[in-house]
């Protein structure tokens, strides 16, 4: 029986993404590390997508990094090159690595090296800027390529002594913990930040660079409480990437956003993308800013969706509703719903205030087509026009037709084996 | 005495589908069921319930 074949598929990958071991390692050098960068490689959050359909913030990024990579000198020679066809862009996705918001990753950008120790795979994503003004919302200015260009030449090499001092992080425990202290892993990171500066604090002290620059660098990361997001990020993508390719399995394993096309990958249909429009995001602006300046949804982000925190842990962090919108009682609600469409309680990821239940995790495109529940998102909102950056923060859902399109190629690719 | 009544004489063979409280409230009075994990479909799109149909 077919529901068998399904059943069994989706236990092997529930077990996978259960027993990941995400671990932080080192920081590299992107066009070192990532697997298939070249310097005229720009990596780029959610699915496929050609220069001329990307939209304002993600174009902003592209063009930001090219000032950075010094290919172009400013924003109109950067406009001309990045229509060239002399840039390859490709989904950060295809190169086992992740972005937040336009995810846009270039060769001399430094980035954290994940492992997912139970299963060897790796994963890899760039360090956060902060908030405003910056690369990931579309953000070009001078003082975003300094920042970018600081990160390389103090905040990276710093950190990567602090890290060889300290040894290898376990982030699935330190996630475990932020969970349990008032974050939900995507749009709520202050926990997080703070148990990374708790550990490593001890090591950058230790670190041969002066005082001055280690009172800079501590101070950079505790003036930004998303820091920790471009870690939970990669552990959620390393643990995801373990169960790809499970034959007959309705899990979805990826979820992403490039800012005009919201896209879906399940583990059972291999590499493909299935994908429907971006959707605007519902909830509180910055102060200035209104509906019909935000750009659709966008980045890298929803992976941690897509691994049972973020959104769907909602009910552990309440006071995220001041941020995106909301109730308490709606933050609980939010995660309750996403149980329905989910195959597993996460075994690690648990919610005090339900109890210490495990956090919905594995969506089963099933489920969502069976019931019309979409994941629940949380998420930052860009600005439409590039070189603005953030104006907000909300929810968000995907287009329900990248679950539909994905169960009819299911059927399809059961139906050429004869087995519906 | 009317068959509903005769009915409720003998022991009751209760299927419970759905709603699972139903179900432990019966219980806790030392009632046997049989609890069926079930919900009605909430979507109404044929094509999708006949995708769906085929992995069943």
């Amino acid at each position: 029986m077919v529901q068998e074949r399904i059943e069994a598929a989706n236990k092997k990958v529930m077990k996978i993404i259960l027993n990941g071991q995400p671990t932080l390692l080192d920081i590299g050098v992107a066009g070192e590390v990532i697997p298939g960068m070249t310097k005229k490689t720009i990596l780029h959050a959610g699915p496929p997508i050609k220069w001329e359909k990307m939209s304002g913030p993600l174009k902003g990024a592209v063009i930001g990094a090219l000032i950075y990579e010094g290919l172009a000198v400013d924003e109109k020679e950067a406009n001309k090159l990045a229509a060239s066809g002399e840039i390859s862009y490709d989904p950060c996705h295809h190169h086992n690595t992740v972005g937040p918001m336009a995810g846009v990753v270039s060769a001399s950008m430094p980035v954290w090296i994940l492992q997912n120790k139970k299963y060897g795979n790796y994963s890899y994503c760039t360090l956060n800027e902060g908030l405003g003004k910056v690369l990931r919302y579309g953000a070009y200015s001078d003082e975003v390529i300094k920042r970018l260009k600081w990160m390389e030449n103090l905040l990276a090499p710093l950190l990567k002594q602090a890290l060889k001092l300290h040894g290898p992080i376990d982030l699935k425990t330190m996630i475990t913990q932020a969970l349990q202290m008032g974050d939900e892993g995507h749009n709520r990171n202050r926990a997080g930040t703070s148990l990374l500066i708790r550990e490593l604090a001890p090591y950058i002290i230790q670190t041969k660079f002066s005082e001055k620059e280690k009172i800079e660098v501590l101070k950079f990361i505790d003036s930004n409480d998303h820091f920790f997001l471009n870690l939970t990020m990669p552990a959620c993508k390393c643990t995801l990437d373990a169960a790809k390719n499970i034959e007959f399995s309705t899990i979805v394993t990826a979820m992403a956003r490039n800012g005009t096309e919201f896209g879906i990958r399940v583990s059972g249909l291999g590499e493909r993308w299935f994908t429907g429009p971006a959707g605007i995001v519902d909830g509180l602006l910055f102060p200035g800013y209104t509906a019909e300046d935000a750009n659709p949804d966008i980045g890298d982000s929803v992976i941690a969706e897509t691994a049972g925190i973020g959104g769907f842990a909602m009910a552990a962090a309440p006071a995220i509703v001041q941020f995106v919108g909301g109730s308490a009682k709606d933050a609980v609600n939010f995660t309750l719903k996403m149980y329905e469409i989910t195959a597993a309680e996460n075994n690690i990821y648990k919610i005090p205030t339900l109890d210490f239940r495990g956090t919905p995790t594995g969506i089963d495109i099933r489920k969502v087509v069976e019931t019309g529940i979409l994941p629940s998102i949380n998420t930052g909102i860009a600005h439409k026009d590039p070189g603005i950056g953030q104006i907000g923060a909300g929810l968000v859902k995907p287009p329900m037709n990248c679950f539909e399109d994905a169960l009819q190629a299911f059927v399809e690719d059961l139906e050429t084996k004869n087995l519906v | 005495m009317t068959r509903i009544n005769e009915l409720f004489q003998e022991e009751l063979k209760i299927i419970n589908m759905g709603l699972e409280s139903f179900n432990e409230n019966l219980k806790k009075q030392n009632v046997k069921t049989v609890q069926v994990d079930w919900k009605p479909p909430t979507r109404r799109n044929k094509k999708m319930l006949s995708l769906l149909d085929k992995l069943k």
